[in-house]
């Protein structure tokens, strides 16, 4: 039961991802991540962490993807009026680099070499760790204690990181920060 | 109940991690570009994970994975609002029309 549900996430999660590798949507892409999100959800749910998959889900479902798609739609370009017959109101073109042949040669070259190498490690490598006996219990008053007695320093720092971000962040999408104010024209 | 294999975990991992490299590579729109590292953090914080269910007392792995999360929901904000001032000046948000400095 427990492996059923284990494939059925990682099959969500790989084929998530694998979508939005050869989508040639960006709409299509970012939805397709939201697949692979929800499935590294229950990916964590299922390594005991539940904790972190509410929080992968509220973070990443709730705020990154959002704020992804609104990118999205920020940075269309209407297309041309001629092919107002477009079938397909919602595409957005995310071709890929020039040379179209090579380059995916190149990259399946350069991720399929990697995978082999970390597939070859994985199995010769022997984790003393993981022949352990694993529990099954809730993480959050662990993570609670933890984040207030040793990681003390990173969650302040991470507080004053998001602080600054949100900040910059909020200034440099506003109007205001032209930076065609300092072309010379 | 039998857990599941951690290699298993580790291979979901690995796969996710190339899958969201090779995007980086091939893509040409930024937004892309960028889920292709949302990807790669995510294979990241999967392996974080399936070590960290060996050290329940602790769970080093799990703190690691939610500052991870963090930082990837800060870096993205950033991203954007700078792919957003980009596109604003080029008009564009093709990575290979990016050509000039000044325009």
């Amino acid at each position: 039961m427990l492996q059923l549900a284990f494939y059925a996430f990682a099959a969500l999660t790989i084929i998530g991802a694998f979508a939005v590798l050869v989508t040639r949507n960006v709409l299509y892409a970012a939805f397709f991540l939201l697949l692979t999100l929800l499935g590294t959800a229950g990916l964590f749910v299922l390594a005991s962490a539940d904790f972190l998959a509410i929080a992968q889900i509220m973070i990443y479902v709730g705020g990154v993807l959002v704020l992804v798609i609104f990118g999205v739609m920020l940075t269309h370009k209407p297309e041309s009026s001629t092919d107002m017959s477009n079938q397909q109101p919602n595409r957005i073109p995310s071709s890929n680099r020039k040379g179209v042949g090579s380059s995916w040669v190149v990259g399946t070259l350069v991720a399929g070499s990697l995978f082999a190498v970390l597939f070859i490690v994985l199995v010769r490598a022997n984790f003393k760790l993981l022949n352990q006996p694993v529990g099954w219990k809730s993480t959050v008053s662990t993570i609670g204690m933890q984040l207030m007695t040793e990681y003390i320093v990173p969650f302040e720092t991470v507080a004053i990181l998001l602080l600054a971000a949100l900040v910059g962040a909020t200034y440099l999408a506003s109007p205001l920060a032209k930076p065609t104010r300092y072309a010379t024209r | 109940m039998q857990p599941v294999d951690s290699f298993l975990f580790l291979l979901v991992g690995a796969a996710l991690f190339c899958i969201g490299l090779t995007t980086v590579l091939l893509k040409r729109h930024a937004i892309v570009v960028l889920m292709g590292i949302e990807l790669m953090l995510n294979a990241v914080n999967i392996n974080l994970v399936a070590f960290s269910q060996y050290d329940p007392d602790r769970i080093q792995g799990q703190m690691l994975a939610l500052f991870v999360i963090v930082v990837a929901a800060a870096e993205s904000a950033v991203a954007l609002a700078i792919l957003i001032q980009v596109y604003r000046h080029f008009r564009t948000a093709q990575l290979d029309e990016l050509t000039e400095l000044n325009r």
